[in-house]
């Protein structure tokens, strides 16, 4: 019998919707209690705030309650398969949690004098180690806040050599298929941006590369594996190619999880790459950081990595901070996301070098799996075997009146994140599926029968409005986002009192 | 191995279904002789009690303020975290979620991120405020970065008294843009002459209250300078807590205001990671980095959160973003929010108070000693003093007595040997009295 | 019927005497989606034929308008700084984006009539 119910509550069982702290106010309740402040002269005096700042008050029950029920809205790996194209959304190990907060590491002021961190220092010495060894470069630069601004140290090295050579450059070639980060590092380092088209099967257009090159070129920015999931078959040549004009090679490592322990980046000619912590080494990503990106360099570009660095020096560990030369300089406060190292560092280890291995060729194993499963309905992009990813267009919906946004909507109705879509911009309706290792085969066949259903549905064309209205059964239905960004509202305003009306 | 779930049976099978007889097949784009490079210098995998005994070494290598009263600030301050926080910020829902590109299944993430864009409007005294960015001095230098291309112009005018980690991100970033610097000196006290730099080539003024020092001032006059000439004020603020207590930079004129969160909700954890705080007037919002959430109406005409005016950002605008930032400080920006929403109006201004008194103490206590003399007239927790000797070999040998006592300003400005007697300290309300008897009376042996 | 020309960058562009009115075509409203903010220039900025004059932005694209001849802006749309729909609903009429004074005549040869702008549309399709 099937019983429809409005609550008076508004809730729906364990559902519920939570209003803002902002309008739970009640004045003079906090959620803490302090120490005393003891008696001694104030030193601010006219300088201090004469007005309130409008912060709610609210006790700790009600604090905790209400990020409780903010966090029933999120979906998260801990929960279900997060396919998501190019991010890499593996476990994050539990242990690495425990060990960030040990006291001792946790806690550790980055200004203290350095006899009292060596165990700091040498933990980022033993990172550095592992990053380079995994790699085969020379040296490693761990400050970069995240990928993006691995990206951009990484360019900027290259720009640093290039002047210390008394040869400015002014272009940078950078795939068609790139993630945008790509192109705007490349214009903040002050490069114009000359773009390449892929072939057929998806890899760089060697000709069109070829033909771009020249003594004004600066470098090349790319991805491998590619954005599409493939391996550069060229990429030895492309690396040889650039080094003859002078320029240099920098590698975007966001799909390092591909051939981590199986191929060193150093050995395909690679000056520079920046690694993604938080994708490759599971350090968790927080609903959007932070992150960590720390870039490893060629004895090319060792010179111009940024400081601060951690050396050895007579048995000790010295952080050095300060020196003059051709580096780049410092890229952020203090000396890097220091939290996410120990996480790093902590997976690395649990792994080892033959677990990291392995890593790899589950990822790749698994996204080829899941690509033979579904190739007959949803048709991949490009031939062949893929990487760690597989990326298909939109043309096992053609003439169904479903997209992709319609079907990735579906699929949250179903349970899972959807797969990255629209990107890469270079394939119509683009969806980039990566299921990574930390999945069992049980999952995976459970989404490639919840695809398949799904696409099979969108051709009968019986659920076409579904499809569009997709989803339904969410905390929210499809959100206006033309509204939110015609009006922005990016803050609560409390509400102004009410006029009394003249009478 | 703990991690990975498939099973040699697994592999088997799903190598099968694909129709290939071993995995390196797959990786046939790979060229041979760079496949399977052996790594040898790289250990095998280990169970969880060998790893945690590991970084259990490296823990007993460090002193920390778990174990020694901590007077350091310098950009980052040892402040009480609730236990709330740390224990909300391990949810499953927050810890191993994504940026909310899907808002439908994120609108955990997306309403908290709108209650923090709330937190720092209002604690900064400004229109708008952004999702978060990496730190304190990336936001600094994107700010800089946003005032050129607001003004169009071509310099700005860093004060010296901005935190040295602040002025090089900033100059890193700008290195190959077309604007230029002009940095002024660390002078302590003083006026820095600011103002007299402003002119209609101004893009920006940046300055630090309370400064690298501690000294805290009124901006409303340097904010006057700078509207008249058409230039920006930017303000960067280290401790955020101080804005529990202070006139706030928007109040004062700020047009842009940075600042470091880590000091609320956020562990020291050695530099990183913390929280970048930004906010602007309304008028410049469209010029500003990072994410922002935004409320909107869904299908049912029900009140969400989305990401928006992603117009701005990189994975649209490409080339032409207003910056490269990708990822915000995501876990960081909610740890900042849940530690404020726990604090309250009572708690943010209590927690301040007691701050600044115990700041207050401990410079009276110290100005008591002989040679020591007080640099900052006024400041909120921190504060610099000269005390008439090398500061640097005087921090060693209070780490030797297990007091981590402050930062030798020669460690911010090596080149500045007018600062080498210089000490900065800071004093939140992890110190106690006991603890300040314990630091003066190490400072009156050191000195004996 | 008025002298409206278009460009291959789907803007139209009226003038009248050594003054131009500029906005985009209806069929560029339509392919862009929602609008939902123009970067317009500011009145008395030089624009130059071919370059950015304009910057659409919808939610997940932004796209540049260049300017279809050189010279000196004279007006702005204000209207669309609060109402930026304008675009979608009015595109060849209220949606109009800035004026500008044309500094050659010369940089309209070439451009197609109503007529040779509605073939070429119906060719892309």
């Amino acid at each position: 019998m099937n019983i429809e119910r409005t609550t008076i509550s508004g809730a729906r069982g364990l559902d519920r919707d939570e209003p803002l702290s902002f309008e739970q106010d009640a004045p003079g309740r906090t959620g803490v209690d302090l120490p005393a402040a003891p008696d001694a002269p104030d030193r601010l005096g006219s300088l201090r705030r004469q007005g309130g700042i409008g912060l709610p008050g609210l006790a700790e029950p009600q604090v905790v309650r209400h990020f409780v029920r903010l966090s029933r809205m999120n979906y998260a790996i801990d929960y279900g398969l997060y396919p998501l194209g190019s991010c890499t959304m593996k476990h994050n190990p539990r242990l690495n949690e425990r060990l960030a907060r040990l006291p001792g590491i946790g806690d550790v002021h980055p200004m203290q004098p350095q006899s009292t961190t060596q165990g700091v220092l040498r933990l980022m010495s033993e990172l550095a180690h592992w990053l380079t060894e995994l790699t085969g470069m020379a040296t490693v630069a761990m400050t970069p806040g995240a990928g993006a601004q691995g990206e951009m140290c990484g360019m900027m090295a290259i720009r640093a050599a290039h002047e210390a050579r008394g040869e400015p450059r002014k272009r940078v070639l950078v795939p068609e298929s790139a993630h945008g980060t790509n192109p705007a590092t490349a214009a903040i380092c002050g490069y114009e941006v000359d773009s390449i088209p892929a072939t057929a099967d998806g890899r760089v257009d060697m000709a069109a590369f070829e033909a771009k090159l020249g003594p004004d070129v600066a470098g090349l920015m790319l991805t491998n594996p590619n954005t599409c999931g493939l391996f550069e078959r060229d990429i030895i040549r492309i690396a040889e190619l650039i080094h003859g004009v002078g320029g240099y090679f920098y590698c975007d490592g966001a799909n390092f999880n591909a051939i981590v322990g199986k191929v060193r980046p150093g050995d395909l000619g690679i000056d520079a790459m920046h690694i993604n912590l938080h994708k490759t080494f599971s350090t968790p990503h927080g609903g959007g950081g932070p992150g960590s990106g720390p870039v490893v360099f060629s004895e090319a570009l060792a010179l111009y990595a940024p400081l601060p660095k951690v050396v050895q020096r007579d048995g000790r560990y010295e952080l050095i901070e300060q020196e003059d030369g051709p580096r780049v300089g410092r890229m952020k406060g203090f000396h890097g996301q220091f939290g996410m190292f120990v996480r790093a560092l902590a997976y690395m280890q649990s792994h080892g070098r033959d677990g990291l291995k392995q890593v790899a060729e589950d990822a790749v194993l698994n996204a080829n799996y899941v690509m033979e499963k579904l190739k007959d309905l949803l048709p991949p992009a490009y031939p062949g075997p893929c990487m760690h990813e597989v990326l298909v267009s939109d043309r096992g919906l053609d003439g169904t009146g479903v997209e992709t946004m319609d079907l990735a909507k579906a699929l949250i109705d179903e349970g899972y994140h959807p797969m990255t879509v629209y990107f890469p911009l270079i394939v119509h309706g683009a969806m980039l599926i990566e299921p990574t290792e930390t999945e069992t085969r049980e999952t995976l066949d459970s989404f490639i029968r919840v695809m398949r259903g799904l696409v099979e549905q969108a051709r009968a064309g019986e659920e076409t409005e579904y499809f569009k209205a997709a989803p339904v059964m969410t905390p929210r239905r499809r959100l206006d986002e033309t509204l939110a960004a015609r009006k922005p509202v990016l803050r609560w305003v409390p509400e102004a009192p009410v006029a009394e009306a003249a009478e | 191995m703990r991690y990975l779930p498939q099973t040699p049976d697994d592999r088997a099978a799903m190598l099968s279904a694909i129709g290939v007889g071993n995995i390196d097949e797959l990786f046939r784009d790979v060229p041979a002789a760079v496949l399977n490079a052996p790594i040898d210098s790289l250990p095998d995998h280990q169970g969880e009690m060998a790893v945690e005994r590991h970084f259990q070494g490296f823990a007993r290598e460090n002193l920390s303020p778990a174990s020694a009263p901590c007077f350091i600030g310098a950009g980052a301050y040892h402040h009480h975290v609730p236990a709330t926080v740390d224990h909300l910020i391990q949810r499953s829902e927050f810890l191993t979620s994504y940026t909310p590109y899907q808002p439908e299944i994120s609108q955990g993430t997306l309403q908290y991120l709108f209650e923090f864009q709330t937190q720092v409007a209002l604690l900064t005294g400004m229109d708008v405020a952004n999702a978060s960015m990496y730190d304190g001095a990336t936001a600094t230098s994107e700010a800089v970065l946003m005032a050129h291309r607001i003004t169009k112009r071509k310099k700005s005018v860093i004060s010296g008294r901005l935190h040295p980690h602040y002025r090089e991100t900033t100059e890193t970033l700008l290195r190959f843009t077309p604007y230029d610097l002009e940095i002024r000196d660390p002078v302590i006290g003083g006026q820095g002459g600011l103002a007299e730099a402003i002119d209609k080539d101004t893009a920006c003024v940046v300055v630090q209250n309370p400064d690298v020092f501690g000294e805290f001032k009124d901006l409303t006059g340097l904010a006057e300078a700078c509207h008249a000439q058409g230039a920006l004020l930017i303000v960067a603020v280290t401790e955020v807590v101080s804005l529990g207590l202070v006139t706030s930079p928007g109040e004062m004129g700020a047009d842009i205001v940075t600042a470091e969160g880590q000091s609320l909700g956020v562990p020291l954890s050695f530099g990183g990671p913390h929280v970048g705080l930004f906010a602007c007037r309304q008028k410049y919002v469209r010029q500003m980095p990072g994410r922002l959430a935004g409320e909107t109406l869904d299908a049912d005409g029900k009140r969400g959160y989305v990401l928006t005016l992603n117009a701005r950002e990189q994975h649209i605008r490409r080339e032409k973003a207003t910056s490269n930032i990708c990822t915000n400080a995501g876990l960081c920006a909610l740890a900042f929010c849940i530690h404020v929403t726990l604090l309250g109006e009572a708690g943010m201004t209590g927690l301040a108070e007691v701050n600044h008194r115990t700041a207050s103490l401990l410079a009276e206590r110290l100005t008591a000693l002989a040679d020591v003399k007080l640099l900052t007239e006024h400041f909120f927790n921190e504060f610099a003093l000269d005390i008439g000797r090398p500061a640097a070999p005087v921090v060693e040998a209070l780490a030797a007595l297990g007091i981590l006592g402050g930062v030798p300003a020669s460690r911010l400005f090596p080149g500045e040997p007018s600062l080498e007697n210089v000490l900065i300290l800071a004093a939140t309300e992890t110190v106690s009295e006991a603890d300040i008897d314990r630091l003066v009376s190490a400072l009156q042996e050191i000195s004996a | 019927m008025s002298d409206r020309k278009y460009t291959k960058d789907h803007e139209w562009i009226d003038v009248s005497g050594g003054e131009a009115t500029i906005g985009i075509s209806d069929y560029a409203q339509d392919q862009l989606g929602d609008v939902v903010y123009v970067d317009l220039p500011d009145v008395g900025q030089q624009v130059e034929k071919g370059a950015e004059a304009a910057v659409i932005e919808s939610v997940k694209a932004a796209s540049e308008v260049y300017a279809p001849a050189t010279g000196e802006v004279t007006a702005r749309n204000d209207a669309l700084d609060d109402n930026p729909a304008l675009v979608n609903e009015s595109a060849e009429a209220d949606g109009w984006f800035y004026r500008m004074k044309l500094s050659n005549m010369s940089d309209l040869d070439g451009l197609m009539d109503a007529e040779a702008y509605a073939a070429f549309v119906e060719a892309l399709d």
